[in-house]
């Protein structure tokens, strides 16, 4: 198990490295340097200032020395200083946001696992009944559904329709003087919509997967020998069956991980939700270019951890895949 | 497979057949828009600044008394061009480098593979969002990211037809008369392969048209006056409280029309192969 872990890892090191040098192509490639910025808007600095803006930057530098300079700091999880007027590390302002993100991520993911697996499992069960019809005519309007509409939507009919729930923020105005439970409560209400609608994306194709994957072992030799030693269709399904057609779903959960962080950008700036996917779409707005770095990064090596995980669990969920 | 069968089946398949109705009315649309849009699509009314709709404005009007349905007619414009223009631009890297990773085999598909696979770790819309805030956004900027942050799954299609295509006798046979790779790779593999690749793309419009409409709607997309569906939306937001017809109709014609490619691209591939049908 060790073993398979530490290929794993092995595996991951030019990967990291591709990301770090995709990351740092990207930002700076780009035309439009934060120096340019700062000085139209404001005429009086002088061609000394912006001089010296660079070199605090190590914008004068060749690229390939500023792309080592900045491996050597990311070693040291240091992401530089963010060009905002407060000139606070990224590192800080990244982490500060990033745990709003990930409990985000993690709740719209738990929900995807309780709703989406009964479902797949009861259509492939009961394969072209009303129930299969009716879940795959949703499961197809949920491919196509724009997210960020059904959220305005959600947002018009529950926050300003029946006023039950905030629609903006993480806390409301009040939150300081709510008992312990109300202020549970608070946060729930407003993390409601934006969790159900994160995980709405990926309902529509995890329960598909989850169907096809039922669908295929059910066919499987020993669940006809299940049968046929004449066990209850209920073992059959969920014991022997269940099992084996949760396995791939892992993977699956591993490879979401990017699609969940990507749409976190969408949710936290349409409910106005201080995470990691906000500050990166108001550094963008702003051409901060170390944040907008440090959170491409940050998210790619998110990604990298989810997958990791989700091998792992595998290789201990199926001892087939440690030994191959 | 027979061309005639592809259609028998096609045409059997009222989903697949109502997505190419959808598609074909929003072709007609985008192409009319001059003469079918009641207004102009740029006309102010600061009269009529957020009325709800009515016989004269079906729509309704936005935020500054402009006519929402002739806004989502131009609109439909900005969606086909995005969706086509970004999912060519994908199909085009993702079919070479497939065509080259599956072909050659060794370290040509190490290397791409390895490529797919650090491109594959980044939030697509982190990596499109960030491009576009340094690129100014236009719509020629929109396409080009969208496109090139869309390849890999085409790669990853096209290599492993290339993989069981490479050898198969007819390829034998080419390489026998000494035909050069590359007219090997072009003239008698690539066709074989673009069944998926057709699949593949029409999804892929879906999907950019959607990508689209998302960073329009974040206000780093297509950029006002110019109408998009997306853009219409953010206007939706500012004034949630009041104008829900803003909100409404163009996030429903954005559904309608993603449904519309996908079911196509669902039912081209059940009638290409029914045996793929899930």
């Amino acid at each position: 198990m060790l073993q398979y872990i530490i290929k794993r890892l092995i595996f991951m090191v030019p990967l990291l490295v591709g990301i770090t040098i995709i990351s740092f192509i990207v930002i700076h490639l780009a035309p439009g340097s934060p120096t340019d910025l700062q000085t139209e808007l404001n005429p009086r600095v002088s061609a000394e200032v912006k001089a010296r803006m660079r070199a605090m930057y190590d914008l004068d530098k060749p690229l390939h020395q500023q792309y080592f300079v900045w491996l050597g700091k990311l070693a040291t999880l240091d992401l530089g200083n963010s060009f905002s007027p407060d000139r606070r590390p990224v590192i800080n302002k990244i982490l500060e946001r990033l745990p709003i993100t990930i409990a985000i991520n993690v709740l719209s993911m738990i929900l995807i696992i309780i709703v989406a697996i009964p479902i797949g499992v009861l259509s492939a069960v009961n394969q072209d009944s009303p129930f299969d019809k009716i879940t795959g005519v949703f499961v197809f309007i949920g491919f196509a559904m724009p997210t960020f509409w059904l959220a305005l939507l959600l947002m018009i009919f529950f926050g300003i329709h029946l006023d039950w729930l905030p629609i903006s923020g993480i806390r409301s105005l009040n939150y300081e003087y709510l008992s312990t439970w109300g202020a549970y409560i608070d946060v729930a209400k407003h993390l409601l919509l934006p969790v159900l609608l994160s995980a709405f994306g990926g309902l529509a194709g995890f329960s598909r997967y989850m169907r096809a994957n039922m669908l295929e072992v059910i066919r499987q030799d020993y669940i006809t020998t299940a049968r046929a030693k004449g066990l209850s269709e209920r073992v059959v399904i969920y014991k022997h069956a269940l099992r084996n057609a949760l396995l791939p779903v892992i993977t699956i959960l591993g490879l979401s991980v990017p699609g969940l962080i990507g749409g976190s950008v969408i949710f936290e700036t349409i409910f106005a939700i201080p995470g990691m996917g906000q500050l990166f779409y108001m550094s963008a707005m702003s051409r901060d270019y170390p944040v907008i770095m440090g959170i491409l990064f940050i998210g790619a090596v998110l990604t990298l951890i989810g997958n990791l995980i989700a091998d792992v669990s595998y290789a201990v969920a199926d001892p087939r895949i440690r030994v191959s | 497979m027979m061309k005639s069968e592809f259609w028998y089946r096609f045409l059997r398949n009222k989903l697949a057949v109502a997505g190419s109705v959808v598609i074909i009315i929003l072709f007609a649309v985008s192409l009319l828009a001059p003469w079918i849009s009641p207004y102009d699509p740029g006309e102010i009314n600061l009269k009529l600044v957020l009325s709800p709709p009515s016989k004269s404005h079906l729509l309704g009007t936005d935020q500054l008394g402009r006519d929402v349905l002739s806004r989502m007619i131009w609109g439909s414009r900005i969606s086909l061009k995005v969706g086509f223009v970004a999912t060519g631009i994908a199909i085009f890297i993702g079919t070479i480098l497939g065509a080259l990773a599956g072909y050659y085999g060794r370290w040509a598909d190490g290397f791409i593979m390895r490529f797919v696979d650090i491109m594959l770790c980044f939030p697509s819309f982190f990596l499109i969002l960030a491009v576009i805030a340094f690129l100014e956004p236009s719509i020629w900027n929109i396409m080009i990211v969208i496109g090139l942050t869309g390849w890999m799954g085409i790669t990853r299609l096209v290599r492993a037809d290339f993989i069981t295509l490479r050898e198969r006798e007819f390829v034998q046979a080419a390489r026998a008369i000494g035909a050069s790779d590359f007219r090997i790779i072009f003239i008698h593999v690539l066709p074989n392969a673009m069944a998926s690749v057709l699949v593949a793309a029409t999804l892929g419009v879906a999907g950019a048209i959607l990508t689209e409409s998302a960073l329009s709607f974040l206000g780093i997309g297509v950029q006002p006056p110019t109408p998009s569906w997306g853009n219409i939306l953010t206007a939706g937001k500012d004034n949630i409280d009041i104008a829900w017809w803003l909100s409404l109709y163009p996030g429903l014609a954005i559904l309608i029309t993603v449904l519309g490619f996908n079911l196509l691209g669902e039912g081209i591939r059940d009638s290409l192969d029914p045996r793929l049908r899930a």
